[in-house]
């Protein structure tokens, strides 16, 4: 079986996952709306899962892909408390700015 | 060129210009879609590398389940329709250049250590397939997989309990 990295190379990847989370981090800070927000967190927590997914293939060893699972479980968790939040703080707010989110500051 | 690395540049095309797609559009549902076809993409990165179990749990789980959860609480609010206020320029131009120093700093920091990378083995012994996989899922990470029960019971518990309506006092 041919390693498909000898066609790709492993740097394509790696330029690949760091572009991705730029691309996260950059949504969590420009767009105010709430439910962006955590779509950026995904596509975060998808360019590590892509290159866990890369490296487990470089160096032929499935411990990547088994952190992978964990690393999805931890996001449906995530993601479900969390829309849970926005839907109370929606009811008691009226909306999902998360400029309007000041009620801890003192 | 080949075929397999022209089908990773088309991919990973596809993936980034709907991340981008996912953050500016400015109506929230066109944000889930493309996220969905970002998901997807990525889906087909895991199955370019030789990930099939992976790639359909991919499927099953971030394309499935958290885009349907996205949508209904997208729905619920009722954020169709924009009303989102712009942030001030200043905010804007400064997520901007962090994201530009970001990437730069990566990408260097990843280029200079090239060197470490050295030529692809292949083992030839499998270690990507459902029943590799589970073994070792059910073997060396058995006590963290029953973790993760607890973490999605109790995610489950939190849910449920914070998005029920509050009684009002009497």
């Amino acid at each position: 079986m041919n390693n498909i990295l000898n066609h790709i190379g492993i740097e394509n990847y790696i330029f690949l996952s760091v572009i991705l989370f730029c691309i996260g981090v950059f949504g969590v800070l420009y767009r105010r709306n709430a439910i962006i927000v955590f779509m950026s967190i995904e596509i975060m927590l998808n360019a590590v899962n892509l290159l866990f997914v890369a490296f487990s293939t470089y160096h032929q060893d499935a411990q990547g892909q088994v952190f992978v699972f964990f690393s999805m479980a931890v996001a449906a968790a995530e993601v479900a408390v969390g829309l849970a939040i926005l839907v109370s703080i929606f009811r008691n707010l009226g909306s999902i700015t998360i400029d309007n989110l000041k009620n801890l500051k003192g | 060129m080949s075929t397999v690395l022209i089908i990773f540049c088309v991919l990973a095309a596809i993936t980034l210009a709907t991340a981008f797609l996912t953050i500016f559009s400015r109506n929230p549902i066109h944000s889930a879609i493309y996220l969905v076809i970002c998901f997807f993409s990525i889906a087909g990165h895991y199955l370019l590398l030789n990930a099939q179990f992976l790639a359909i749990v991919h499927v099953i789980v971030y394309s499935g389940a958290i885009m349907i959860l996205f949508l209904f609480t997208i729905m619920l609010m009722n954020l169709n329709e924009e009303r989102e206020v712009h942030r001030p320029r200043i905010t804007r131009v400064g997520a901007i250049v962090s994201f530009c120093l970001i990437c730069l700093v990566l990408i260097a920091i990843f280029i200079n250590s090239k060197p470490i990378v050295g030529e692809y083995v292949t083992t030839g012994e499998d270690y990507q397939s459902i029943k590799v996989l589970g073994k070792i899922l059910l073997n060396e990470y058995m006590v963290p997989f029953e973790f993760v029960s607890i973490l999605l019971l109790v995610a489950m518990i939190g849910t449920v309990l914070l998005s029920k309506k509050e009684k009002l006092q009497k």
